[in-house]
């Protein structure tokens, strides 16, 4: 446990004291929010706070797919990561730190959003709620952190980055994250379901309390979640770093 | 291979008696207990990364108060070794051993140290933060402060790694590897880079942990660091160990000259290790290359074309032990 703490607290010093990432692990959803919500749905009470939520599972898969994806990989390429492994600690401490810093990042990501919302849109919620809301974006976050780390623990970064692009925007657009969510288009609920996108969104968008999450979507969002755990831990099990030495 | 599980738990067990001895009398079955006790082992050892094989049937013993240089050119597999011992990658075949267990087990590392290569140490941490941070993986471990002198960084705790010079991140780097107070530190290549100042400041504080009882296995790809701190040497390439001795006699096989000439049949040559001819031209491997050419002219051959060159380590161990691979 304390090598859990000792492990989240430098990866968070190492990432903060760049504060660029940390910026720019924020900007993308804000910039969405600014460009997609606010024209169309801001005056809208319900639409507003709908496509918040949207833009806030953005934010939580776009970091926990960045941060890992691209942060293990480049990490993987360099000699201090080997190093860790010789430490005389298992993989645990390692793995639970990158997924408590992603949350980290994660909450700093959807600050923004939070901003934009509160201040361009007519978006409300009850504190309750609000509490509901983060506690169900935690949970939605899952599938995305772990598909993250399989991408970061298979991938050199190069090809890391490419796949997490390929791998972000389909699922946000195919979730109906970046549409209109009262109204969504016909393909979009056709496969919507099929992704950990949609399960993902309709969990925050229930905590809030608008609807019922769909079942065939909450199942999917299980299986996504179950088979990305598989394929991390196998990622990390093959993996001996990318160093050919 | 065999006992490779490293479960969420190996941190938090207290499986052997930690704070003196973790390996004491963990070694299987082993009769001579007045001998140094063996603190890593290679077993017929094998590894290939796809179609290079970068070790080829290592099989090699640290005991316990040695202090030993691995070396060999660049691509020798040295450092395949070291990442084997210290757990990094497991072997194709064959087995390692590290206080009686296995490598991969994280407990086993307790008692060893290793050195980061420098270039990877995280620039925007402090020093004293990557100490600590290492620091907190050991049941116990040295004070900061005086590891910090010992390794010439007392004044930069505070500084972040980042504004640190080469020699500087070297030196750190070579000082985690006795931060968890280990019997058995591996130091990769620990003074690449460094001016001779800070070359021989680092050799002293290695000599310092192995006179006080500590293990050291150490690669260089320069002799003469080897020489300065080694007591054996084990000569590495093409994946093998070409030799294995102490310091004297690797030393005198180092000091292989090659003569070369170009002329027709030659009398029996004494001192001559190896000859190999490429048409017209004769190569002659000596370790004393004066007496050799005193023997020739004494024998009144006619040559041309005389010339006298050291061989490269490397050189004199691969034409030395017979098997040569050209693919590698």
């Amino acid at each position: 446990m304390s090598l859990l703490l000792t492990h989240t607290r430098y990866q968070f010093l190492e990432t903060v004291r760049v504060p660029i990432a940390v910026i720019g692990n924020g900007f993308f959803p804000a910039a969405s929010m600014l460009f997609f919500v606010v024209p169309f749905a801001g005056d809208d009470p319900v639409g507003a706070t709908l496509a918040t939520a949207s833009m806030m599972v953005f934010a939580v898969m776009s970091s926990g797919l960045f941060t890992h994806g691209l942060g293990v990989s480049e990490d993987r390429a360099q000699p201090w990561d080997p190093y860790t492994r010789t430490l005389p600690a298992g993989p645990w401490p390692r793995f639970g730190a990158r997924i408590l810093n992603a949350l980290a990042m994660t909450l700093i990501g959807i600050v923004p959003v939070l901003i934009v919302a509160a201040l361009f849109t007519e978006a409300t919620v009850t504190p309750v709620r609000f509490l509901l809301g983060f506690l169900a974006l935690m949970l939605a976050s899952a599938p995305f952190q772990l598909l993250g780390l399989f991408i970061g623990y298979a991938l050199p970064s190069k090809a890391a980055i490419a796949v997490v692009q390929l791998t972000l925007f389909p699922m946000a657009v195919g979730g109906g994250l970046l549409t209109n969510p009262v109204d969504p288009p016909a393909f979009i609920d056709a496969v919507a379901p099929f992704l950990p996108s949609r399960g993902a969104v309709e969990l925050v968008w229930a905590a809030l309390g608008y609807g019922t999450p769909d079942t065939l979507a909450l199942v999917m969002f299980g299986v996504w979640t179950a088979v990305a755990a598989v394929l991390a831990a196998w990622a990390y099990r093959r993996d001996e770093g990318d160093r050919f030495s | 291979m065999t006992e490779s599980t490293t479960g969420p738990t190996t941190t938090s067990t207290t499986t052997t008696a930690l704070p003196a001895d973790p390996a004491a009398g963990t070694a299987p079955g082993t009769g001579t207990e007045a001998r140094p006790e063996t603190l890593a082992r290679a077993v017929e050892v094998t590894r290939r990364y796809g179609d290079v094989l970068a070790l080829d049937g290592v099989s090699l013993d640290i005991r316990s108060g040695e202090l030993v240089g691995l070396l060999g050119p660049n691509g020798a597999g040295k450092s395949t070794l070291i990442n084997l011992f210290v757990g990094l990658r497991r072997p194709t075949s064959g087995r390692m051993e590290l206080f009686g267990g296995s490598p991969v087990d994280a407990v086993r590392r307790r008692g060893i140290g290793v050195t980061p290569q420098e270039t990877g140490l995280p620039p925007t941490l402090r020093v004293r933060e990557v100490v600590d941070f290492t620091a907190a993986h050991y049941p116990r471990g040295v004070e900061r402060g005086a590891l910090l002198e010992r390794f010439g960084l007392s004044d930069l705790e505070r500084r972040q790694i980042g504004g640190l010079s080469g020699g500087q991140k070297r030196r750190l780097a070579v000082a985690l590897a006795f931060v968890g107070d280990p019997r058995l530190v591996f130091l990769d290549e620990p003074t690449t880079g460094l001016d001779v100042e800070a070359r021989r400041g680092l050799w002293e504080a290695i000599r310092g942990f192995h006179a006080e009882g500590g293990t050291v296995v150490l690669t260089s790809h320069y002799l003469e660091e080897v020489e300065a701190l080694a007591e054996r040497v084990v000569v590495i390439g093409h994946g093998r160990v070409l030799a294995d001795g102490p310091i004297a006699e690797v030393r005198g096989i180092a000091g292989v000259r090659r003569v070369a000439l170009t002329g027709g049949d030659l009398p029996e040559l004494p001192g001559v290790l190896r000859t190999e001819r490429e048409g017209e031209r004769v190569h002659l491997l000596t370790t004393d290359a004066d007496a050799l050419v005193r023997e020739l002219v004494r024998a009144d051959v006619p040559f041309s074309d005389l010339e006298i060159r050291p061989t490269s380590l490397e050189e004199a161990f691969l034409t030395i032990t017979a098997r040569e691979p050209q693919d590698a």
